[in-house]
């Protein structure tokens, strides 16, 4: 499905590390399953040949780790960008999350990367290797005595399926060709959502945030969820706590994680990735985007680097959060 | 644990007419870290306060909590009480029984019950109290005036003349700004120049006054009290100590064909220049770009004739740096460029021209030696159209102009209506105007003076188009009053160019963190009450850089910032208010959020290095927050992701508890 | 019976400068309101942390409502604005998430205002009375 190869990339890094630009290379490490894919970090080639991987399951935003690996890593780092990775890598270096001069970014096309459980709707469980040919997956599993090959277009997770841009907005190099901004529905879902009645949305996200079991997955893997110490670990913040101590707190960590990357969160979709429990996190997300879109004009987070979040921004005109909803009603 | 006291204050009847104050002292008792708890008609009397400290004493209380009235009427009192009785004052809350609680609730019941929520939430605020010591910093006895137009030189005259030395910044090579170009002033015809350079004088010989002329200010950091500014003097070839301003050097240079800044470029100066006769500094500059010795070290006449030995030509920017205790910004403003106005057709005739130009060209200093000429040819105009609102009150041409009224127009048109029908009878005026504004002591009367005295023409309506023809200007104007279309044949055509902050003053305002409106004024600390404050703390506005004004108005304002000037000078020391935001650097992102939403840019970073538990080291971007700028909005504290920007006084947990007690 | 009996609990933040003042002004007048009105004393609306108001709501609070000077009065010239903009996607979001948009709302109140204070109280107390008590914030799984 992708239309890069590990080979180009692991000569890519190779070459890269034989002549010093860079010191580490940040990539996608073999994992448990050929699915189960870790975000590594390789110091030399011989690393490299043994340890990278490059698939459909390479989802990870990298973006992230750069806040503590390009710190770590004696000189630059090399690291891999997806299209959607560059936007939280702009935004991190907005927010002056790491040095620019430590990283060194290799722009990568994506094709789009798959999503686990709908190969498990179709393959069923006890995968025991997934391999890749063209746009056909060829999936062994414990129970088929032969590999069932499935359509790589139709396990594309949720969020490739709506992905807004092609585009690397940051990048030292590129690999293939450079892509363009993508009108994507993106929305439509958050708009089904507020089509209902209250009644309705309350049912929805009761069903929703009840699976929360706050094991911070999405916490731990958001790009725009780089704090020194979160409020919600933080024994002096007056909100800390891990375990679903009461019913409301599931609630309450997953509003006010959503308002806190309200304005900088790219919509990169980790949250729902990681979530074990396939709650889709990323619709609060969106929901805060599309407001501020409509509210305030259209802003795509990390699009470029300095730009200044529409929650730290205000113009004397803006409208009144009574006036929100006067405005949908009369949209409706 | 805090050791908390509760008094409950009757007010006469005012609460305990409503609200069972007994009840309300009695149940508070039982709140965690109360010891003690009573009531008292009025805690604010004298008794009552020494009851306050009587039981601070007794029960060795560490928090007071008083339900009386509200906070903006007593809270002072009480704390001076705690303090007298050696707690720190801000160990002391309020809970708001009277105006928010008796006075609007009729049912003893519900105030009772709502009195000892309030007083729950009070108490449990204040277990979380800190005691809270204003900052102090020190005041450096020396302001900074950045413009040296008659804004600049007022404040600067009345700051010396309370005693505190002024440094005036200007970017020309003289002071005296658009007022030096002026021929007449309204409403009185006194000349500009009789009024204004003795003032340049006094400015050049006050010992407490330094001028930097020809300089720039380049970078401004600190704050009230303690500013440490950079300012750029840039290299004029010529040395200022030693310059006579003779002038000898700009008689014989040879390069005279320089357009004339300070006649608006209707006549010409040569490479080596003093602006005008009554310049300050009197000191010659050579014009970097005009210059042949300069460009190709072909010619250094100037230098051969200089009997001072003033002319260097090796001379280099230089940049001082200096402390200030307070910044007045008098940048003053600009007419707006008249290229984008063509159906005025000032591009294509040199007898359109603007009312900064009719100033010169009247002037008997000016191009003409005062004589009213027509620049194309040098005759006598004898049919002069005045057109007023030109770019000012442009709500649709939004683009080429400006929305607001530039103010000063009308009276300045009316005057130079006036002056033409007196030195010239013969000749017709027709002024062209939207509305006539003339609010101002006797300012009315000085626009009637010019129509009913003087003969000036009025017309109710905008000129149209203006198409030079000929000697001719043909304009056509519409006169909203009559009805009809006007067409008349001028030979001088005078457009009321709409006004602008001069351009230097959105940098600066970067520099200094204050804060501009959308046209690039500054704006004030409140537009009624501190008019002449900008919002960032030791930083005042003089005159046009706020917002349109005539002279007397620039003047006034111009004095009342230097009160303000004066009056933080004479402070040894500045206390600030001990309720500002504070950074916990342990978990600071350095993410730039509060700093985006300080409205005062008391917010800045630092690197610093972090012992990490795993015994490295590590270097992390922090935030700074300089107490004597924070005024204590607490907008930072919410835009702060990780909760490491928090509120004295009013801080995360403190709110919280607050909450809890009421929703409990 | 029980309904007329059911007294909301209202959370309402005031900005020092001017809503604080408007209601002491209510105060000064004798303009009645529901005593189920709790005034918390801010600095500044700015100042309100949307997890204070999720805080109020998960404690029990039938409304919270934010108090602050109108729009280009602010005592520290913007912080009002940064309120309206934080409040508006809050709010918003509370709304998608199914929670009634009459419990939360946002009114500029001068220090002059005391009337339109008592006059918002009143019309807000009464708004969330209608709704009854908050149960989707306060418990969100189903605890029927």
């Amino acid at each position: 499905m992708q239309k890069i190869t590990r080979e180009q990339l692991i000569e890519k890094a190779s070459a890269l590390l034989s002549n010093s630009t860079v010191s580490c290379v940040l990539g996608w490490g073999m994992g448990e399953f050929d699915y189960d894919v870790t975000p590594t970090t390789f110091n030399s080639v011989e690393e490299l040949e043994k340890g990278f991987v490059f698939s459909d399951f390479c989802g990870a935003n990298f973006s992230k780790y750069l806040v503590k690996k390009a710190a770590a890593c004696e000189g630059k780092i090399l690291v891999f960008l997806k299209p959607c990775d560059t936007y939280s890598f702009n935004q991190l270096l907005t927010e002056h999350r790491f040095d620019r001069e430590k990283v060194y970014v290799v722009g990568i096309p994506c094709e789009g990367m798959a999503d686990i459980n709908k190969v498990k709707a179709i393959c069923g469980e006890g995968i025991l290797s997934i391999g890749s040919k063209g746009d056909k997956m060829t999936v062994t599993t414990l129970y088929d005595d032969e590999p069932v090959s499935i359509d790589a277009k139709e396990v594309l997770a949720e969020r490739c399926l709506n992905c807004k841009s092609k585009k690397h907005v940051a990048f030292d190099e590129l690999l293939g060709d450079e892509g363009d901004v993508i009108e994507s529905n993106r929305f439509d879902e958050v708009a089904r959502l507020e089509a209902m009645t209250p009644d309705e949305r309350f049912a929805f996200w009761q069903n929703e945030l009840s699976r929360c079991i706050r094991c911070n997955a999405c916490r731990d893997a958001c790009p725009a969820c780089t704090c020194e110490k979160c409020v919600f670990d933080n024994p002096n913040s007056g909100v800390e706590n891990k375990s679903p101590a009461n019913s409301f707190e599931e609630k309450l960590f997953h509003i006010i994680r959503a308002y806190h990357v309200a304005g900088r969160c790219t919509d990169c979709g980790e949250c729902s990735r990681v979530c074990p429990q396939n709650i889709p996190l990323h619709l609060l997300n969106r929901k805060f985007i599309k407001d501020i879109n409509e509210f305030y004009g259209e802003y795509q987070a990390g699009a470029e680097e300095g730009q200044r979040a529409p929650l730290v921004d205000y113009t004397t005109e803006d409208l009144e959060p009574g006036e929100v909803f006067d405005r949908r009603d009369s949209d409706a | 644990m805090q050791r908390v006291g509760v008094f409950v204050c009757w007010c006469g009847s005012n609460i305990a007419g409503t609200v069972d104050v007994k009840a309300v002292a009695e149940a508070l008792k039982s709140e965690p870290g109360v010891v003690f708890s009573t009531d008292y008609q009025y805690m604010c009397s004298q008794a009552g306060q020494d009851m306050i400290k009587n039981a601070v004493k007794e029960h060795n209380l560490t928090g007071i909590v008083v339900c009386s009235c509200s906070p903006r009427m007593h809270e002072a009192t009480f704390r001076k009480t705690a303090a007298a009785a050696g707690l720190n004052p801000y160990m002391v809350e309020i809970a708001n029984i009277r105006e928010q609680c008796s006075w609007v609730h009729k049912d003893m019941l519900s105030g009772t019950e709502k009195a000892i929520i309030l007083g729950k939430a009070a108490v449990a605020k204040v277990n979380l109290n800190a005691p809270l010591t204003p900052g102090e910093s020190p005041v450096t006895k020396r302001a900074l005036v950045i413009g040296g137009g008659i804004a600049g030189i007022q404040t600067a005259l009345d700051i010396a003349d309370a005693g505190f030395p002024v440094d005036i910044v200007e970017k020309k090579p003289t002071i005296g700004g658009k007022m030096a170009q002026l021929d007449k002033t309204f409403p009185t015809l006194d000349c500009a120049a009789c009024i204004l350079t003795p003032k340049m004088v006094d400015v050049a010989q006050n010992d407490k006054i330094r001028i930097f002329s020809y300089s720039e200010v380049t970078d401004v950091q600190g704050f009230v009290g303690n500013f440490d500014v950079t300012i750029k003097k840039n290299a004029r070839y010529v040395k200022e100590d030693i310059c006579t301003g003779c002038g000898a050097c700009v008689d014989k240079c040879p390069m005279k064909r320089i357009p004339n800044e300070f006649n608006l470029g209707m006549d010409n100066r040569p490479a080596i220049y003093i602006p005008f006769a009554q310049a300050v500094p009197k000191v010659a500059t050579i014009d970097p770009n005009a210059c042949n010795m300069l460009k190709n070290g072909k010619c250094g006449l100037c230098a051969k004739v200089c009997t001072a030995g003033a002319i260097d030509y090796t001379q280099k920017d230089e940049y001082i740096e200096e402390k200030y205790g307070a910044i007045v910004v008098a940048t003053g403003f600009n007419p707006i460029s008249m290229d984008k106005f063509d159906e005025f057709a000032y591009s294509q005739s040199k007898d359109v021209i603007t009312s900064l130009e009719f100033e010169r060209l009247t002037n008997a200093a000016g191009p003409s030696a005062g004589k009213l000429l027509r620049p194309s040819d040098g005759e006598h105009p004898h049919t002069i159209v005045f057109v007023q609102c030109v770019g000012s009150r442009c709500e649709s041409c939004a683009e080429k102009g400006k929305e607001y009224c530039s103010k000063i127009c009308c009276m300045y048109t009316a005057k130079h209506a006036m002056l033409t029908r007196d030195k010239y009878p013969d000749t017709e005026v027709y002024v062209f105007y939207i509305d006539v504004r003339t609010p101002g002591k006797n300012f009315d009367e000085f626009y009637r003076r010019a129509v009913e005295e003087y003969g000036v023409k009025y017309v109710k309506g905008m000129v149209g188009k203006i198409t030079p023809e000929g000697k001719k200007l043909k304009v056509q104007a519409s006169d909203l009053l009559a009805n009809k279309q006007l067409h008349i044949d001028a030979d001088l055509v005078v457009l009321a160019a709409a006004i602008e902050p001069d351009k230097s003053a959105r940098p600066l305002a970067t520099m200094l963190t204050a804060s501009m409106d959308t046209n690039d004024f500054f704006t004030e600390a409140h537009p009624k009450l501190r008019p002449v404050e900008s919002p960032t703390a030791g930083v005042f506005l003089s005159g046009a850089c706020q917002g349109p004004k005539d002279i007397p108005e620039t003047v006034s304002q111009a004095g009342a910032a230097a009160s303000k000037v004066i009056g933080l000078l004479a402070k040894d020391k500045l206390t600030g208010n001990p309720c500002v935001a504070g950074s916990n650097e342990l978990i600071c992102n350095g993410c730039s959020s509060c700093a985006n939403v300080c409205p005062y840019g008391a917010i800045s970073y630092e690197d610093k290095e972090f012992r990490m538990p795993d015994r490295t080291t590590k270097v992390r971007r922090i935030a700074v927050v300089n107490p004597a700028v924070c005024q204590g909005c607490g907008a930072c504290t919410v835009t702060c992701p990780s909760g490491a920007m928090d509120l004295k006084g009013f801080a995360n947990l403190q709110i919280m508890a607050e909450v809890d007690a009421i929703c409990k | 019976m029980q309904v007329n009996e059911y007294k909301p609990l209202i959370v309402a933040f005031c900005c020092n400068w001017c809503s604080y003042a408007g209601a002491d002004l209510a105060g000064n007048n004798r303009l009645a309101y529901p005593a189920d009105v709790k005034i918390i004393r801010v600095p500044c609306s700015c100042r309100v942390n949307p997890m204070f108001i999720l805080r109020a709501f998960q404690r029990g609070a039938d409304g919270v409502i934010i108090c602050g000077c109108h729009p280009g009065d602010c005592h520290y010239t913007s912080g009002n604005y940064y309120t309206r903009r934080r409040m508006a996607a809050l709010f918003s979001m509370l709304d998608f998430l199914g929670i009634e948009r009459e419990r939360t709302r946002v009114e500029w109140v001068s220090a002059a205002e005391g009337a339109k204070f008592a006059a918002t109280m009143n019309d807000f107390v009464e708004k969330v009375t209608a709704l009854g008590e908050n149960k989707r914030l306060e418990d969100l799984r189903c605890k029927k």
